[in-house]
């Protein structure tokens, strides 16, 4: 069973904007909502780091344990999504994120929330596959045409990788023994990470998990 | 004998008004109810359920397998 995942290369990563701009393009997302970004740590400043960031469909995800309708669900290929016909724009996922990935469109006069849209790993949401209603509330289905994330895909200097999480990881390992250095993978401790795990005694400390907002490499 | 037959006429449109008014007046459940902890949404079909795969999982994780190695440049300069 596929577990997919998404992997930022900060040390690849020239922020370019291209797997911004891939994911408004194949989403057709409006105006104000933006499902992936680039944030850049130190900008100006000599070895700055640029990080890709969205959903990283966390495997216990901080949305799903606070949407007070329960509208979030996650595939058997560990996809976060949620069913807009029963959001109600509360905005609880947003301060839960860590990543900041909920988005919010704004609907109307006074500054109403829409429903939240966030990044669907371009695996839709609960409608039919490819279908027009599919497309219209949560985008393009990439995962059931047998493709795998724009932005990833659409990646100049592939900075970032979507997929299969094993296989991201070897992809990654080859990089970091070939290049030998910048191991660290920003996000990857927070969204698929285990805190909680026991220690084993005697063994050393586990290292702290990343900070969200933290620079890491 | 008609006076009677109008009284019943009469009777039955009577209950049958009042049946419907207090239908109307029923209350529904508007919310789904909610329970914590469970998805209450709608149900959502793999991603390999729908053409062209056609519920063949297996092809469609080869595919997307193959379309992973894509991303790895080492392996498409060898």
């Amino acid at each position: 069973m596929a577990r997919m995942k998404f992997l930022c290369d900060a040390e690849r990563c020239i922020e370019c904007n291209g797997c911004v701009t891939a994911c408004k393009q194949e989403h057709d997302i409006p105006w104000g909502v933006n499902r992936r970004r680039v944030v850049t740590i130190n900008d100006g400043v000599p070895g700055e780091r640029s990080i890709s960031v969205a959903c990283m469909h966390c495997s216990d995800a901080p949305c799903m344990a606070v949407c007070p309708v329960d509208c979030f669900y996650r595939t058997d290929d560990g996809v976060v999504l949620h069913d807009k016909d029963l959001c109600i724009g509360c905005g609880y996922c947003f301060y839960a994120c860590p990543f900041g990935a909920p988005q919010f469109p704004q609907a109307g006069a006074f500054g109403v929330r829409g429903k939240m849209d966030k990044c669907t790993f371009c695996a839709g949401g609960p409608e039919k596959n490819n279908s027009e209603a599919e497309y219209k509330k949560y985008g393009r289905n990439r995962l059931a045409e047998g493709k795998l994330p724009a932005c990833a895909e659409m990646c100049a200097t592939k900075a970032l990788l979507g997929g299969e999480g094993d296989v991201l990881a070897d992809i990654y390992r080859e990089r970091v023994t070939n290049r030998g250095r910048g191991g660290e993978v920003w996000g990857w401790a927070t969204a698929y990470g285990r805190p909680e795990a026991p220690k084993q005694p005697g063994a050393a400390p586990a290292p702290a998990p990343a900070p969200a907002g933290g620079s890491k490499s | 004998m008609m006076k009677r037959a109008l009284l019943t006429f009469a009777g039955a449109s009577l209950a049958l008004a009042v049946g419907m008014g207090l239908a109307g007046c029923g209350e529904r459940p508007q919310v789904i109810d909610y329970k914590q902890g469970k998805y209450q949404g709608k149900p959502d079909e793999a991603a390999y359920a729908s053409a062209p795969w056609n519920g063949n999982k297996k092809d469609w994780e080869l595919a997307l397998a193959n379309r992973n190695q894509n991303q790895n440049e080492y392996k498409r300069t060898r």
